[in-house]
């Protein structure tokens, strides 16, 4: 178990690099170059054949989704008869009949979305980060204690919480309220997020918070000024990931919303598929390639946190 | 490194650890507890309180609106007799004991492939990565049941070459078959973590096999696997608690409902039926404790059987 933190990238070394992508792909790089020197017919019928099993895989596994995109431009009865991706003509009436079927707009979901994403962020990042500070750099009575408690409530399934949980927030009047899909946050319970940040602040010089010491600062100060800047990256991590995870959520949202009015994108989504009964597909993909857009959005331009995030910690 | 090793690693440390915090004790008491105030809230509003208030709710009778009637075991004793709860256990067993060793082993084979230092393995990368992002979206669990709808993407695609295909959604015997094959689809996180523990087996090793005139099927067999194990280990447990409580696509694709005949009626899927369709909170907290403690005997069955085939590199 032990050895697993050697066999590894040791996580100072990786979290801290993942504003550099390059730098673990340098074992890769190696091999490359022992390639070079016996490059051959052989190797390169190898390298050939590789590019092929992986351009098939690769082209299976996004065909449905560029499909999708395709047939939400197509008209209604074609997403029956079409499994090309090749269009004759564009059909946006999907797009605007998509948008205004429901009771809301649209975009009335994703604004929804859009504020318990933000306050998730904002509590996530804020509790996970004062409780990683103190896991990561202070001595208390019952820390490995609590560490270990941690680490368990990571792989606890939200099952056994779930209904106390609902009828304590039923009881304060929080349901179709925004506040059980943000308070949970503000309180640290992603725990996973907590453990990725102490291994993160693991991997910070103690000297800069001894030299912040001498100088007379107290725990808030160098946690504000010396670990919380030098963390930007799990912060990063962690931002990216809490959004896509909280933009998907589907569960906490079943539960707690069932006024239209405060619907988030995918319980908008299920109610769509409830209410068109197969007769608006074009439209129903319209709006299910809308609220793809954000995810893919930040997947586009936080992939490289995306990636370091879970090769250090391990997680979807 | 992992949640998972951080785990052991706590209890291996014990013995000189305990002597150097009773030395530093006292020193940042007030500090830590002001930091992790918003943790331990949590830990007991959010996550403890409510596991033993389950824990309870489990021996009663409730349904929110008259307060809970104790009932000692009936809960218990009713899930035992309870036909479409054992047919939900059967479900959900069959989605993770096919569709986590299928996930596992394409995203192995789809890291082997790309570790040797391919060209363009950023763009692979992310075409594999990008569905594990989506999986667990509700549109992509709509489009999937499209694609596998009687007139969906599947059989359009089959009927070119003249095979008329089934209703694989509303078809009872390969509607859960569609749902693994969704979760296949989201291989692309656990390979990112393959091919990061590729990256540490040392090149040396291949090289020594190599001049030893191992073939690459004996270097993987034997340097490869064996190195990778704690890595596959380490999926393995996450895959197998995360598929336990899988949810949404279960709920879109069946249409809420489980359905055809319960073949979809994953094990949440019920509980949420009990719990939030007809009130039954007490049986819902007994169905979701006896959830926990098949997790959690399946978590220990993997750690036990890991002395056995995950090997460490001492």
């Amino acid at each position: 178990m032990t050895t697993k933190l050697e066999t590894l990238p040791a996580p100072d070394k990786n979290t801290a690099g993942a504003g550099k992508p390059t730098n673990h792909r340098k074992p890769a790089k190696r091999r490359e170059s022992r390639g070079t020197l016996a490059f051959s017919r052989a190797a390169r019928t190898r390298a050939l054949i590789k590019h092929g099993i992986l351009i098939l895989a690769g082209g299976l596994m996004i065909y449905p989704l560029l499909w999708m995109v395709v047939s939400s431009l197509r008209a209604n009865e074609l997403i029956f008869r079409e499994p090309g991706l090749w269009l004759n003509s564009l059909e946006m009436s999907n797009y605007t009949d998509g948008w205004s079927a429901l009771t809301h707009p649209f975009g009335h979901y994703m604004l929804n979305s859009a504020i318990v994403v933000i306050g998730s962020i904002l509590g996530n990042l804020i509790s996970c980060s004062m409780a990683a500070y103190a896991f990561a750099r202070l001595q208390f009575t019952g820390k490995k204690l609590f560490f270990g408690i941690m680490l368990l409530t990571i792989m606890l399934p939200f099952h056994v919480v779930i209904v106390p949980q609902y009828i304590l927030f039923s009881q304060i009047g929080w349901v179709n309220t925004f506040w059980p899909l943000i308070v949970p946050k503000l309180l640290a319970t992603d725990a996973f997020f907590v453990f990725l940040m102490v291994q993160f602040i693991r991997g910070i010089p103690k000297d800069l918070d001894e030299a912040a010491r001498i100088d007379g600062a107290g725990h808030p100060r160098i946690f504000l000024r010396v670990i919380l800047p030098l963390m930007v990256p799990a912060l990063a991590t962690t931002t990216i990931f809490t959004f896509i995870w909280t933009w998907n959520d589907f569960f906490g949202a079943l539960i707690y919303l069932t006024d239209p009015d405060m619907f988030t994108v995918p319980v908008a989504l299920r109610a769509f598929v409830d209410s068109q009964s197969a007769t608006s597909w074009g439209s129903l993909f319209a709006m299910s390639i809308v609220s793809l857009l954000p995810v893919f959005l930040v997947f586009l331009f936080g992939q490289r946190f995306l990636i370091k995030g879970i090769a250090t910690t391990g997680i979807k | 490194m992992s949640a998972i090793s951080e785990l052991s690693t706590l209890k291996r440390r014990k013995g000189p650890m305990t002597a150097a915090e009773k030395k530093a004790n006292g020193r940042d008491n007030k500090a830590a507890y002001i930091f992790l105030l918003p943790w331990l809230v949590g830990l007991v509003a959010i996550t403890v309180g409510p596991m033993l208030m389950s824990l309870y709710l489990s021996f009663t009778d409730y349904n929110l609106l008259q307060p809970p009637e104790w009932v000692g075991l009936d809960n218990f004793i009713r899930m035992f007799a309870d036909a479409r709860l054992h047919n939900s256990l059967g479900v959900t067993f069959t989605y993770v004991f096919v569709g986590v060793p299928l996930q596992l082993g394409v995203a192995l084979l789809i890291a082997l492939v790309l570790d040797k230092g391919l060209r363009g393995l950023p763009f692979y990368r992310s075409v594999f990565y990008l569905p594990s992002l989506l999986g667990g979206s509700v549109a992509v669990a709509i489009l999937w049941k499209q694609i596998f709808g009687t007139t969906g993407l599947v059989n359009q695609a089959l009927a070119m070459f003249g095979i008329q295909g089934p209703g694989w959604i509303s078809d009872p015997s390969t509607a859960l078959g569609s749902i693994v094959l969704l979760h296949v689809w989201t291989f692309g996180a656990p390979m990112i973590i393959f091919l990061a523990g590729l990256r540490q087996i040392p090149v040396m090793y291949y090289e020594a096999a190599k001049v030893d005139g191992a073939s690459t099927l004996q270097q993987f067999w034997r340097i490869t696997l064996p190195m990778l194990s704690p890595i596959i280990f380490f999926n393995l447990v996450l895959q197998i608690i995360g598929s336990f409580q899988s949810f949404t696509q279960a709920f879109i694709v069946s249409g809420g409902n489980g359905g055809p005949s319960d073949s979809t009626m994953f094990f949440t899927l019920y509980l949420y039926q009990k719990g939030f369709g007809q009130f039954d909170m007490g049986y819902a907290s007994a169905m979701a404790w006896f959830l926990l403690v098949i997790i959690g005997v399946f978590t220990a069955i993997n750690f036990i059987a890991a002395k056995y085939w995950v090997f460490y590199d001492d």
